[in-house]
């Protein structure tokens, strides 16, 4: 028999366990990717089938309902009414919460109507017992006009069966099980007429939804069916009125419900986490956690890894032979990569408690109770997950800004999330604290280092704050809107969808990043090991007259004096010392101004651009770290290059300044014009340099 | 009694008599606001907005006092 290929549509609502029932049926054979245009994530898997069928799983974004009001959502839709689009189901899986079936089911009835073969899947059925719930299967599935299969994939049940049935999609019933049109009889009757050959539902749709739908002139369809926009609304309400009365009649015989069988800790985990008191204290010692895991455990496999690299380095230069293409190897790409890994830890860290707080539903908790402080300020509560998810990265930071349905709120919190430190900001950190601060402890408890760290994220955090606040005064923008949040039950993280979670979101990063850092140093190293050839070809020649001249006998010196010669008068430090007057001021040399520029492509290359320029400027090849080649750089006259004033100056600057190009490209994408991120990028790298020119004007 | 979802302390419970549709979204009727429907208040956040909701039985939710104050609801005699 030849394999056969199917498409399997997971639909549901958010918290129903829907992206869990994907990674059952597909494990780690799945690609995350976007939708073309959009930055919507698009998860596609795959799973082996019984009798030779494979099946492609898409993992839709979560939405309430088919009335789209975010572009996740518009996703769904647009799919659904494309009979053309090469990834239109054969076959739909709607996911349901056991406990919240009354409102998953409004999605389930609207997708009936678009008569999709449709299975429904009711998940967590491991809280049927503890919950008191009994459920009358064949006769819900004699109303819902559907095939039920009971999911646990907490305890992996279920899954197999839902393979089953997937694969016996061809008997399913397409028929609708309920008739929505009965809220306007003599409305619908006339659309049915004007486009017999449509479904009526997609009609509806089209007409109440901003969707493109190919086959049919949307104008067409408008113009002669428009209502005013209230009488549509009230059809809206009417038609979702309609589809509660059917759902609740068929679950008062269907769902038996004791509530004496039911044991209650949601209601009180609640009252401890949302309390006036415990709860601000217990979000605030969570934060702390997380802090605490990306300036300390994480710590000792970064220097693993850098010592590694360093390491590998060394170990590449003696064993290959002498030449061009060693050096690229040794002093571009190795250090290039390595300055991508060393991330690699607390990136995870970061993913690990983002996920398991989204994850637990502890994080609906954290907008709850920071609403109304964060409004104060311009935000919303929402927001405080974008500004924690800020310090992973603010590129899916910003992202998550998109549930915010107030614009103005939305648009303070996308300008300034890229104020918190970022985990690309992390290296950058380590390294000049490393540099600059004495590694004392504090009482014999904190770290100077640590809370020097701790005072460079407060300091991002609270100026994101303060500008938001300016934001809110001086934005004139007239916005309609409200706040709905849903309060899922908790729920404790299953262990498979974290990992999948960290693993999926590490790649991307390090993938993502590790191209742009590897092509930087792969140009920079051919910018700093060549060079105009009056100059940099004779280099030799010239230091060598003029040591005669000066009588230096010494070897090593003569030897290092040629190298920072060549680099000198290499394409880089031409380019180096041609921007070297702007920076100067800053308490910069033209080393680290080529760094700080080149961090424009993404922060995190600041100590990869230094680790190829300063390995390419010293002549011996014994294994050294990246810190060590700081430590020992000096001006002409003897002085440390990275001083107590350059430090600081350099801290304050990464601090403040937008410096990453993807951050301004989707700002772009999210705000739909170049206004905003341009109006990002002047703001905040003038306040950077203006703070860091201070900082060192008055410390140096 | 006749007041507004804002106007009831932690613990009460009532039934949704009527929304304002121009000032309610579409996404909270979907949520389960709809009339004839029963609401509890399960909490109400320290600085007295947002409002904690469970409404229909079973869909949990937090709206702020503004949206509250559009549904008006019948409160059960205890």
């Amino acid at each position: 028999m030849s394999i056969q290929n199917i498409t399997v549509a997971l639909i549901g609502n958010p918290n129903t366990g829907k992206t869990s029932v994907f990674n059952q049926l597909t494990g780690l054979n799945q690609q995350v990717g976007n939708y073309p245009g959009i930055t919507v994530e698009k998860k596609l898997g795959f799973s082996k089938l019984p009798n030779n069928i494979k099946a492609n799983i898409l993992d839709l974004p979560g939405t309430y309902s088919l009335n789209a009001s975010s572009i996740d959502e518009n996703v769904v839709i647009e799919l659904l009414l494309n009979k053309n689009d090469k990834l239109y189901p054969d076959v739909a899986v709607v996911v349901t919460d056991v406990e919240n079936l009354k409102r998953n089911l409004l999605l389930f009835t609207q997708i009936k109507d678009l008569e999709i073969p449709t299975i429904l899947v009711i998940n967590m059925t491991d809280r049927m017992k503890p919950k008191g719930i009994t459920l009358d299967i064949p006769y819900l599935e004699e109303q819902l006009k559907t095939k039920i299969v009971l999911v646990s994939t907490r305890k992996g049940i279920g899954i197999e069966e839902l393979k089953k049935q997937i694969v016996e999609y061809k008997s399913l019933s397409t028929e609708p099980c309920l008739n929505a049109s009965v809220i306007d009889v003599e409305y619908f009757d006339k659309l049915r007429k004007a486009f017999p050959n449509q479904l009526l539902y997609k009609l509806w749709l089209v007409i109440t939804q901003d969707v493109n739908f190919l086959n049919l002139d949307r104008n067409e369809i408008r113009s002669s069916f428009t209502k005013s926009h209230s009488d549509l609304k009230r059809l809206q309400q009417k038609e979702t009125i309609k589809r509660y009365q059917f759902i609740n009649e068929t679950l008062k015989i269907g769902q038996k419900i004791d509530t004496a069988n039911a044991t209650d800790l949601r209601s009180k985990l609640d009252k401890v986490l949302t309390h006036k008191i415990f709860g601000y204290a217990i979000f605030f010692g969570i934060l702390l956690l997380i802090f605490q895991s990306i300036f300390d455990w994480s710590s000792v496999p970064m220097e693993f890894i850098d010592q590694t690299f360093a390491d590998l380095a060394a170990y590449a230069k003696n064993q290959l032979p002498p030449g061009e293409f060693t050096n690229l190897i040794s002093e571009g790409i190795i250090p290039g990569i390595g300055g991508i890994v060393i991330f690699i830890p607390q990136i995870a860290f970061l993913f690990l408690f983002i996920s398991v707080l989204e994850e637990s539903g502890y994080m609906s908790r954290v907008v709850f109770l920071m609403d109304k402080i964060m409004r104060r300020y311009g935000l919303s509560g929402k927001s405080v997950v974008p500004l924690i998810s800020g310090t992973a990265c603010a590129i899916p930071a910003i992202m998550s800004a998109r549930n915010i349905e107030n614009w103005k709120e939305r648009l303070i919190t996308m300008l300034v999330t890229p104020f918190i430190t970022c985990s690309a900001r992390l290296p950058v950190y380590a390294i000049i604290i490393a540099l600059i601060i004495p590694e004392k402890r504090l009482l014999g408890l904190f770290s100077l280092q640590g809370a020097t760290l701790m005072i460079l994220y407060l300091l991002g955090f609270g100026m994101a704050i303060f500008s938001a606040f300016i934001l809110n005064k001086s934005l004139k923008l007239k916005t309609k809107s409200y706040f709905v949040v849903e309060m899922p039950n908790y729920k404790l993280p299953l262990f498979k969808n974290v990992a999948i979670n960290v693993i999926e979101k590490t790649k991307a990063f390090v993938f993502g990043a590790g191209k742009i850092i590897l092509a930087l140093s792969v140009i920079l190293w051919f910018l700093g090991s060549h060079g105009p050839k009056k100059d940099f070809v004779k280099a030799e020649s010239i230091v060598l007259e003029k040591a005669k001249i000066e009588k230096q006998t010494d070897a090593n010196y003569i030897a290092d004096e040629i190298s920072s010669y060549k680099l000198e008068h290499s394409y880089i430090g031409i380019i180096g010392k041609s921007i070297e007057p702007i920076i100067r001021p800053l308490g910069y040399d033209w080393k680290i101004g080529i760094a700080v520029v080149s961090s424009f492509a993404a922060r995190e290359v600041f100590v990869g651009t230094l680790a190829t320029i300063y390995s390419v400027g010293s002549h011996n090849s014994e294994e050294t770290t990246i810190k060590n080649r700081m430590e020992a750089e000096v001006y002409p006259d003897g002085k440390k290059v990275f001083n107590f004033a350059t430090g600081v100056s350099l801290l304050l600057f990464y601090a403040f300044a937008m410096q990453c190009i993807s951050t301004l490209a989707i700002v772009k994408k999210e705000t739909n014009s170049w206004k905003w991120p341009l109006i990002q990028l002047v703001f905040m790298s003038g306040f950077a340099y203006i703070t860091a020119l201070i900082a060192f004007q008055v410390l140096k | 009694m006749k007041t507004t979802v804002d106007l009831l302390p932690i613990g009460a419970k009532a039934t949704i008599l009527n929304v304002d549709l121009d000032k309610i979204p579409l996404k909270l009727l979907e949520m389960g606001c709809l009339p004839d429907n029963d609401l509890e208040i399960i909490q109400i956040a320290p600085l007295g907005d947002p409002i904690y909701l469970n409404v229909n039985n079973g869909s949990h939710l937090a709206i702020r006092k503004e949206t509250a104050r559009e549904i008006e609801v019948e409160i059960h005699e205890k």
